[in-house]
């Protein structure tokens, strides 16, 4: 016996413990397991086992799957235990169970009914053991078969049964709330409960629900305030103290509920404001747990409508924690900070040096809070310094998701505030240079777009040195042969697009870099690809300037070997590079045209430039076209069509053979009205000069032509898009080239730029308006006295120490007090309400006349439906029952509550919304269906569950 | 909410894993194994908390803490307090040196039912059910409690069976008896001698 003998556990279990504690290496323990394993299986088969050796083996199978191994094969020993009389059999196979299943599993089925019958049990610790594999195990689709049995246990005489009804439900409410939607007014009632742990327990599904919908539950603030006033005054029992705080876990859950229904509410903080004070002031900031609970009021204190008494307490708790030696207190006060800086911006400022010290210390946790506070104060004052030292810290870690996490805080950083260009490009060069894999690929695409458009001023020189210096940059640390696949493609598109624009570098040297950069990525089709474009971009201006274009031998190599690649992008590229440099001057400029890169496309849908053409074919005698579905008594083509359609659809094969279509009704469908037609002909005539050998329009009739070519393009449209015509291999090549095409645009180049520069300024302008209080804040926090466009302000004058400097506190603090409202009066009325209170009344009740008075509740519906009676037209129903917890009990709550529902019909309806039974709707049939489903899959026993239906339908 | 409790030891052999949402083996070993690495790589004297967003997903994090040859973890979410995580953590432990008398590893590992009906009697369902360590205990020594009467019921049974001495059955009986109320620590020896008055009258 003794410590190590645990209870009925054989000599063998010992073993096993012990081997495994002394094992060396995995393996060997993997030894150990296996064969425990296979002693397990052979034992639990054996039908003369005794049950008190077999619960030692489920115990041991717990082991085993605790250490990693599979246990499934014993999963249904587990099951068949729970159905044991005995109550520890009993508990051991629920434990085991709840460990191993998880709720969709195939054995839960019979483990309901078990579930169901232990819910009756008399035995109040079956009733609990039940109640803690409901809690793990019931899925969504089971909740119907143990609903009402919960509901009623929620009444139970025993305090632990009840605290275990509450969550159980709760457990429903998170799995499908639907399901408990018509139960809030339970919740409510269980809040009054005589004992204070059922109370606690009912605070996690009321934060849970109160999340979901604040608004109808703003009537309880009064309440939850008196309670936490209660707890506070200590008029709990003495033992829920802990570390000589009055019931702490209860108070910090009441006052995160409280933050959730105060948050933007003047009214509802103001009930609020007296208490938070009380405790703010009594706090204990000695122990831990004292510290919790001043944490969690500064957190209160931040989501309330702000006071200025209580954000000077908050303030002064801060700085208490930051003092303090102890990381986990730094850590919390730098968390607080972060929550109080957005409403109260001012106090970062007495805390510099503590976050700057924070920021220094070995703690990596300590450190990643404070970067999160950092990021959230980021303006365009500090930016540099706080970007900068994202970027070290990304630097020096190797967690991939922090580092990915970090580096798209500074990209989004950067873009917000970056007070120039160059900065800009310097340190989204960094970003990409250290992770530039981890990030979106979009950031890359967006980087690009903003060389492209520029930062937004209408100054197009400035535009220009942005991207001169870009280039310059990019030349310079484009050799180093780490660079991430995303940055290198960047660089190429940048290369291409800008290389050559302000004439300070020859197209030979861009494009030779290019080629060394295609080289160096020799397995990457992408980062090729952007080159081989770039290389086009080049030597097209190049051809389009008027002068002669060289190709260097290493391009030419290039070019060549992707000109058989494998990848049909690269050739397709490489294709039309050779071509265009076959072109002349007017030709390429049509199609690439200098600095377009942030053009729109317009892309006519309607193909609307063919309309003259039609016209003309009609004019000549062309039928027109019909569509598809005015199609049908036309002739066996149609036909053909249109089984075609349908058997792609379905992606059957065929079998019967196929049809031959009629040539001569085929050459009636003019070639202009082919459904899939989408090349736009007429204009492209240069477009068939470049493309390799095909045909620009597939015409039908050349289709009619050949019977043999009719029957392979038949073959080949069953696996293909259901169209008549030939497909048009070259569809997507005539695309990329119609993108580039600029003479197609509606809208001349000079326009559309600056069109888009100037939307591009506003939206700038947007995101700086959004922002001024958090740029107040930084401006105080690192004396900055740059204003909000301090976007100009050049690198150089970045500050060494800016910490030091005075901050303009005056200016902000006048401004914070005019829009801060009046501290608020305490509500008279609150002192009074301390009148006798449930934890006085306790040890007073006897726990018979309890007991008799919950036997008589047990008719839930009638109670519940009063209930929901007094919710949807009382707003102040929990106001009402802390006025009569007392009373709450035994027969005489119907009278009470029937008082209640009285009082509130006199005191006018204040048209509080009814959420309750608007939930209902859908509900009622869910809940049916479910339980049909239930009763279909014979998990409950029928007898006691009308009770569900009466409480839904009534 | 609290995803899941886990006691490891310091060479990362788990001692008790409790996930509140299920995660299947696989998964569990993955992530015992990467917050051990974590933990280990944690100097001293820093804070207890850490995020671990990249395991377990956005926003969770673990508070730790050694006692002796143990780490105790709490995975949660933001939904609850960092630093009363480490209270509760506190009153966990309490309760198991209330439980076993100065707990340690030895206990913990041979006790891991135990320890489940503790963790259950505090934790329900992702959510914080008990605060009060006695309140805890009480609950606990009821379970317990009910296992020893069955098991001097079953014990009674056994030795009418064999058809010993009945003096010697009732010496044995008591010995027994006396040993596993030490072994519980009941406080009440009244109970125990209830108890042993309820079973010899059995025989």
């Amino acid at each position: 016996m003794g410590s190590q003998g645990g209870f009925g556990k054989s000599k063998e279990f010992l073993d096993l413990i012990k081997s495994i504690g002394e094992s060396r290496s995995k393996a060997e323990e993997d030894r150990i397991v296996l064969r425990e394993i296979e002693s397990l299986k052979a034992r639990l088969g054996d039908p003369n086992t005794s049950k008190f050796k077999l619960k030692e083996y489920i115990i041991r199978l717990v082991y085993v799957e605790m250490l990693g191994h599979d246990a499934s094969f014993g999963y249904i020993h587990a099951v068949k235990m729970t159905h044991d009389e005995n109550l520890h059999l009993k508990r051991t196979g629920y434990l085991a169970v709840t460990l191993f299943l998880n709720e969709d599993h195939d054995l839960i089925i019979l483990i309901v009914n078990t579930i169901q019958k232990d819910l009756k049990s008399d035995n109040y610790l079956v009733v609990c053991a039940a109640l803690n594999a409901v809690c793990r195990l019931i899925n969504e689709e089971t909740i119907p078969a143990v609903l009402p049995r919960v509901v009623e246990l929620l009444g139970h005489q025993k305090e632990a049964v009840r605290k275990k009804a509450v969550m159980a439900l709760h457990r429903f409410h998170r799995r499908a709330p639907g399901s408990v939607s018509h139960l809030i007014a339970n919740f409510r009632k269980r809040l009054c409960d005589n004992d204070p742990g059922v109370m606690g327990a009912t605070l996690c599904p009321l934060f849970d629900l109160i999340m979901a919908d604040v608004d109808s539950f703003k009537d309880m603030v009064v309440s939850l305030v008196n309670i936490l006033k209660q707890v506070t005054e200590r008029r709990l029992p003495k033992n829920y103290d802990y570390h000589q705080m009055p019931a702490p876990f209860i108070q910090i859950k009441l006052l995160k509920i409280l933050a959730v229904l105060g948050s933007g509410d003047k009214k509802a903080s103001e009930q609020i404001y007296t208490i938070l004070g009380d405790i703010m002031k009594k706090s204990d900031s000695t122990t831990n747990i004292g510290n919790a609970i001043l944490y969690e009021c500064i957190c209160c204190v931040s989501s309330l409508h702000p006071n200025p008494k209580l954000l000077e307490a908050a303030a002064d708790g801060i700085s208490k924690f930051l003092k303090r030696d102890s990381h986990n207190l730094r850590y919390l006060g730098v968390g607080a900070l972060s929550r109080l800086i957005k409403i109260s911006p001012e106090i970062a400022e007495q805390h510099q040096l503590a976050v700057i010290y924070c920021l220094e210390d070995p703690d990596d946790t300590l450190k990643r809070k404070t970067f999160e506070l950092l990021y959230k104060m980021t303006n365009s004052s500090n930016v540099e310094v706080i970007v900068d030292r994202m970027i070290d810290y990304m630097i020096s870690i190797n967690d991939g998701h922090y580092k990915t996490e970090i580096a798209s805080r500074c990209i989004e950083v950067a873009e917000q505030y970056a007070p120039s260009n160059q900065w800009f490009i310097q340190t989204m060069n960094k970003v990409f240079e250290h992770a530039g894999d981890l990030v979106n690929s979009k950031v890359a695409h967006s980087l690009m777009r903003l060389i492209a458009e520029g930062f937004g001023e209408d100054d197009a020189a400035a535009d220009s040195q942005l991207r001169s210096s870009a280039v310059e940059s990019y030349l310079h640390i484009m050799g180093d042969p780490k660079l991430p696949s995303a940055f290198i493609q960047v660089i190429c598109w940048v290369l291409g697009e800008y290389g050559t624009a302000d004439g300070k570098h020859s197209a030979t040297y861009i494009t030779g870099k290019l080629c060394d950069v295609a080289e160096a990525h020799a397995i990457d089709d992408i980062v090729k690809a952007y080159a081989v474009t770039a290389l086009m971009k080049i030597y097209s201006f190049e051809i389009a300037a008027g002068r002669k274009v060289d190709i260097l031998p290493e391009c030419q190599s290039l070019i060549e070997e992707m000109l058989a690649s494998n990848s049909t992008d690269l050739q397709q590229r490489a294709y039309e590079l050779q071509d265009i440099t076959g072109l002349d001057a007017h030709a390429v400029k049509n199609i690439m045209p200098k600095d377009s890169a942030c053009e729109d496309f317009e892309i006519d849908k309607n193909l609307s430039f063919l309309d003259d053409y039609i016209r003309r074919a009609l004019e000549n005698g062309a039928q027109p076209y019909i569509p598809e579905n005015g199609r049908l008594g036309m002739s066996d083509v149609t036909h053909f069509t249109s089984q075609e359609n349908h058997e792609s659809s379905f992606h059957a094969l065929r079998f019967e053979a196929y049809e031959r279509p009629k040539p001569a009704v085929a050459l009636n469908i003019p070639p202009a009205l082919d459904p899939s037609t989408e090349v736009p002909v007429p204009e492209l005539s240069y477009l068939a000069d470049i493309q390799q050998p095909i045909p620009p329009v597939p015409s039908a009739s050349n289709i009619g032509s050949s019977e043999l070519k009719l029957r392979l393009d038949g073959i080949q449209k069953k696996w293909g898009r259901p169209t008549y015509s030939s497909p048009v291999p070259s569809t997507s090549s005539t695309d990329i080239i119609k993108n580039q095409n600029k003479a197609n645009q509606p809208i001349s180049v000079g326009s559309s730029n600056a069109k888009a520069s100037t939307v591009s300024y506003d939206s700038r302008k947007q995101v700086q308006e959004i922002s001024p209080e958090k740029q107040k804040l930084a401006a105080s926090l690192f004396g900055g006295a740059s204003k909000s466009d301090g976007k100009q302000s050049s690198s150089s004058s970045k500050v060494s120490k800016p910490l030091h400097r005075p901050a303009e506190k005056s200016r902000s603090v006048t401004t914070f007090d005019t829009t801060i409202v009046k501290p608020s009066q305490p509500p008279p009325d609150l002192l009074d309400l301390g009148e006798p209170s449930f934890t006085n009344t306790a040890p007073s009740v006897d726990p018979f006349k309890q007991l008799e008075g919950l036997l008589d509740l047990t008719p839930e519906k009638p109670a519940s439906n009063a209930f929901r009676a007094g919710t949807t037209d009382a707003p102040n129903l929990m106001s009402l029952f802390t006025d009569m917890s007392l009373n709450v009990q035994g027969d005489s709550l119907v009278n009470s509550i029937s008082n209640m529902i009285d009082k509130n019909g006199l005191g006018g309806n204040t048209g509080a919304p009814s959420t309750p039974q608007t939930n209902k709707g859908p509900n009622l049939k869910a809940a049916l269906e479910k339980d049909a489903f239930v009763r279909h899959m014979g998990v409950m026993p029928s007898g006691q569950d009308p009770n569900l239906f009466k409480d839904l339908l009534s | 909410m609290i995803r899941g409790v886990i006691i490891m030891n310091d060479q990362g052999k788990p001692r008790l894993v409790k996930f509140y949402e299920f995660q299947p083996v696989e998964k569990q070993q993955e992530l015992i194994r990467s917050i051990y690495r974590i933990l280990c790589s944690r100097a001293e004297n820093v804070s207890n908390f850490v995020k671990v967003d990249s395991l377990c997903g956005k926003d969770v994090r673990l508070v730790y803490k050694t006692y002796a040859t143990l780490y105790v973890v709490f995975i949660f979410d933001n939904s609850e307090n960092e630093l009363a995580m480490l209270d509760l953590m506190q009153v966990f432990v309490e309760t198991m040196d209330r439980c076993f008398s100065n707990v340690c590893e030895l206990d913990v590992v041979f006790n891991f039912n135990k320890m489940h009906t503790i963790l259950d009697e505090i934790i329900l369902g992702g959510q914080v059910l008990e605060t009060n360590s006695s309140e805890i205990v009480k609950a606990v020594e009821e379970i317990l409690k009910s296992l020893f009467r069955s098991v001097c019921v079953c014990v009674c049974l056994l030795h009418t069976q064999v058809n010993i001495n009945i003096d010697c059955l009732k010496l044995m009986l008591t010995t027994y008896v006396l040993q596993v109320g030490k072994t519980f620590k009941f406080k009440h020896s009244r109970i125990i001698n209830f108890w042993l008055a309820g079973s010899v009258a059995a025989v």
